[in-house]
């Protein structure tokens, strides 16, 4: 695998390859001892168009773990447009040294152009790309979900009829698109929840179904999990829907609505969380709730990813 | 070019019985011995060497404790080859430390694959003791490594190929050489 650039790229072997990797290097991050010396000598550079400090985070400490010299690189701020800009800057990374390069970028494909440009020799690891996708994100919702479902024989198995809610925001979510790919693929029954305003059009042609009322979705699906998107609040003033209390009201996982679901369910969140609005304290402190869990599978999967795009020689 | 058998099925089942009690002689009884197989094959080894080791010794309440030890993420030739997929690493509840651990293998070869399993013994713990075990040592070595038990010595050619089949991995069992130049 030279790049991983998007979920819906991946098919099931694909994706099993690296849960099951990630599942390998959970195991060593339980050790006394938890650096590898598998990327010694390998340079990763962290090139963030857009802030996100726990994305990047994990994959600076994925890249640590792996022995791996990273380098972190925010372009906050920067005036300069895409199309030549992102080449000067790959290729100036480049020429420092870097063998991979993780890309967080507000448009949607630059880790796609990036790749296919032939621009850098690199591989590139898509970390969130406009409303595109974030695909190791739902690497880590996949594994964090197949753990609790089959804890220590996770291991070569996918999703299978497991349903799987995703409440929120899905018109602005790359983790929601990301999750529909990789869930399906993994043979997961994935239902889209929200406001008219906040479902994207073309959802016609996904392998999802999509509904507007939350309380007759969990009442129909008995959903395994409920994956609630965190609602950006700078977006609230768009008119998407009229207030937070009503927001809350028809989207939020409230006390009540946690209470509803099947004994069974995980509540599972990407962070950061806005209590009280989409989602009650009650629910993300629950043993159900896999938030915690979320972000430390996330540093294994994205040494999963890390290993399987950096580590080989030519294929 | 046909592959040649080495070994049969009961030639390797006799190799393993005699490396248990090589095992029980050399550590003056089971005090401390751990097993740690290398996957895929070699994990099949270990625990069928660990059962002839329990069967041996006849020490009521004992069974040899046998692991795996993955050694992918230490080898030293991962960007020669296209990615690797790595296997999980399972180590007795009592642990390595200051145990005598017997590390097992399939083919010895460059020794390489030895070197990354000594690093990643490291990673877990401190053993009294690191001993190895192979079914087959085919020469060539790149490294100052040597196994302390060997099921069969095979003189062979750098071009030739050895294959080990076993038959829990692979349903039937033989060790068989090949000119690797066929191919």
């Amino acid at each position: 695998m030279k790049h991983l650039l998007s979920t819906r790229d991946l098919d099931r072997d694909a994706a099993l390859r690296i849960l099951d990797t990630a599942e390998d290097m959970a195991a060593t991050q339980q050790r006394e001892v938890k650096k590898l010396p598998t990327l010694r000598g390998r340079t990763v550079v962290n090139l963030f168009f857009e802030d996100s400090t726990r994305t990047r985070i994990s994959f600076e400490a994925a890249a640590k773990r792996l022995s791996a010299d990273v380098i972190n690189f925010a372009a906050k701020g920067s005036s300069v447009s895409k199309g030549e800009s992102l080449q000067d800057t790959a290729q100036t990374l480049e020429a420092i040294g870097a063998d991979g390069i993780v890309i967080r970028h507000w448009a949607s494909g630059a880790p796609a152009v990036l790749a296919a440009s032939g621009w850098i020799a690199s591989s590139v690891v898509n970390a969130g790309d406009g409303t595109h996708e974030h695909p190791t994100q739902a690497l880590l919702d996949a594994f964090t979900l197949r753990r609790r479902l089959h804890g220590e024989a996770s291991r070569g198995r996918d999703l299978d009829g497991v349903s799987v809610l995703i409440v929120g925001d899905i018109l602005h979510s790359r983790v929601a698109r990301s999750n529909v790919w990789l869930l399906t693929t993994l043979g997961a029954r994935v239902t889209l929840v929200g406001p008219p305003t906040l479902l994207p059009h073309g959802i016609g042609g996904w392998p999802v179904a999509a509904v507007h009322d939350l309380d007759a979705a969990i009442a129909d699906t008995a959903p395994d999990a409920v994956m609630m998107l965190r609602v950006q609040r700078e977006r609230m003033n768009e008119a998407f829907f009229p207030s937070a209390r009503e927001y809350s009201a028809g989207w939020g996982l409230t006390s009540s609505r946690f209470r509803a679901l099947p004994e069974r369910a995980v509540v599972m969140h990407p962070g950061p969380m806005n209590r009280g609005f989409e989602i009650a304290s009650e629910a993300a402190d629950s043993p159900r709730s896999t938030v915690l869990e979320q972000v430390a599978n996330g540093v294994s999967v994205r040494m999963a990813a890390l290993y399987l795009t950096l580590a080989g020689g030519a294929e | 070019m046909a592959a040649r058998a080495v070994l049969q099925q009961a030639d390797i089942q006799r190799a393993l019985t005699r490396i248990a009690h090589e095992i029980l002689e050399q550590n003056r009884g089971t005090e401390g011995l751990v097993l740690l197989g290398i996957p895929t094959r070699g994990v099949e080894l270990a625990e069928r060497i660990g059962s002839l080791l329990t069967e041996f010794a006849g020490e009521p309440g004992w069974t040899c404790p046998v692991g795996s030890l993955d050694v992918t993420m230490y080898r030293d030739d991962l960007a020669r080859n296209p990615v690797r997929s790595t296997a999980p690493t399972r180590l007795p509840a009592e642990g390595i430390d200051g145990r005598t651990v017997v590390l097992v293998d399939d083919v010895l070869y460059s020794g390489r694959t030895i070197r990354a399993a000594l690093d990643a013994l490291a990673d877990h713990g401190r053993p009294a003791a690191v001993r190895l075990a192979v079914l087959v040592d085919r020469g060539h070595r790149e490294l100052p490594i040597r196994p302390d038990y060997v099921g069969k010595n095979l003189p062979s050619a750098a071009s030739e190929r050895v294959n080990v089949r076993l038959t829990g991995t692979d349903g039937v069992e033989a060790v068989t050489i090949e000119d690797g130049a066929a191919e």
